[in-house]
């Protein structure tokens, strides 16, 4: 993937691409949108607001910051670490729920 | 992997600028990605009931509310300019200074309107709805800290980008990076990868709005 593009002259793509990916991208906010808008709850509230957000995400680093067209060097080096977020965000999701019961138990002696 | 090895550049063919500004990204994804974990973890630690973002931030236009329609005409507005700024770069490297120019331009036009109507919301929250930092009257006090935080902050990235965008446009409609004049700060010789950097810092800023419109707007 990375071998064959050895630009000289920066990230030349045609424009065609760029196009589709726009679109793309303000149909998948509206999707998004619609979530909202229709009262979709629950957990295909969720999942659809993921999905959405994640296409999004992917089509932003891929295509406009043209990350697929990127060595495969760099391509590791930044996009790893962001992965790790997920780790921190499992610690913090547990103690959030662990504060919320004990707030709980707390504010019902309390009163 | 063979990048990565000794006696070798790790980044090969990638300028010194991009290579920084997307080191300077990652920086600032764990800046943006603390301010999110942190709303999640007040979120769903409070015991009293967060706001319903979809009322909150409804507008009406003389009839029944709309939920969420000035957020998603926001979005709308800052995914147009990704798509102006990445048309900005294609014709940066075609050497094509006017079509930049006014791309880049256009860019920055969006982005302020996109500022602007966050000024609004700020202004329609603080003084119709009396939300603050540290309280609202629709529900749990974390919202006001977390929605100023993280809005604030990435309200400000754009404003910046503007600003930056805006500086460019001038370059290159006076021809600094055909004749690659030196920069009045880095001494090096200017040509048309910085729109290209430019443009990463810009995506960047749309890509966080994404995570925050699905995370704050939508949750």
């Amino acid at each position: 993937m990375a071998e064959t593009d050895t630009h000289v002259e920066g990230q030349q793509h045609p424009l065609g691409i760029y196009f589709k990916i726009w679109a793309w991208l303000f149909v998948l906010s509206t999707c998004s949108y619609m979530v909202d808008y229709l009262h979709v709850q629950g957990y295909l509230r969720w999942t659809l607001i993921i999905i959405f957000m994640l296409a999004k995400a992917g089509l932003i680093v891929a295509v406009f910051m043209h990350m697929m067209w990127e060595r495969l060097a760099l391509l590791y080096a930044i996009l790893t670490p962001p992965v790790l977020v997920l780790i921190f965000t499992a610690l913090m999701s547990s103690e959030s729920g662990y504060t919320f019961v004990t707030r709980t138990i707390f504010f019902a002696t309390a009163s | 992997m063979g990048d990565w090895s000794s006696d070798q550049r790790a980044f090969k063919n990638v300028p010194w600028g991009k290579a920084m500004m997307w080191i300077f990204l990652v920086s600032d994804t764990f800046i943006f990605s603390i301010f999110l974990l942190s709303y999640m973890t007040v979120r769903s630690s409070t015991t009293v009931a967060w706001p319903h973002p979809s009322e909150v931030f409804a507008l009406s236009f003389g009839g029944e509310p709309i939920p969420l329609i000035l957020i998603a005409i926001m979005t709308f507005i800052l995914i147009t300019s990704s798509g102006t700024m990445v048309l900005a770069v294609n014709y940066g490297y075609r050497k094509d200074r006017f079509r930049t120019a006014v791309l880049l331009l256009a860019t920055a036009a969006f982005g302020a309107a996109f500022v602007g109507m966050q000024a609004f919301e700020w202004t329609k929250l603080i003084v119709e709805e009396g939300v603050r930092p540290w309280t609202n009257p629709m529900g749990a006090a974390q919202f006001g800290s977390t929605f100023f935080m993280i809005t604030g902050f990435h309200g400000f990235h754009v404003s910046i980008g503007v600003l930056f965008l805006i500086i460019l446009a001038r370059k290159v409609w006076r021809g600094d990076y055909d004749r690659g004049q030196r920069g009045f700060f880095t001494s090096r010789k200017g040509n048309y990868e910085i729109i290209e950097t430019m443009g990463l810092y810009w995506h960047f800023v749309d890509l966080v709005w994404v995570f925050i419109f699905a995370f704050f707007y939508l949750w």
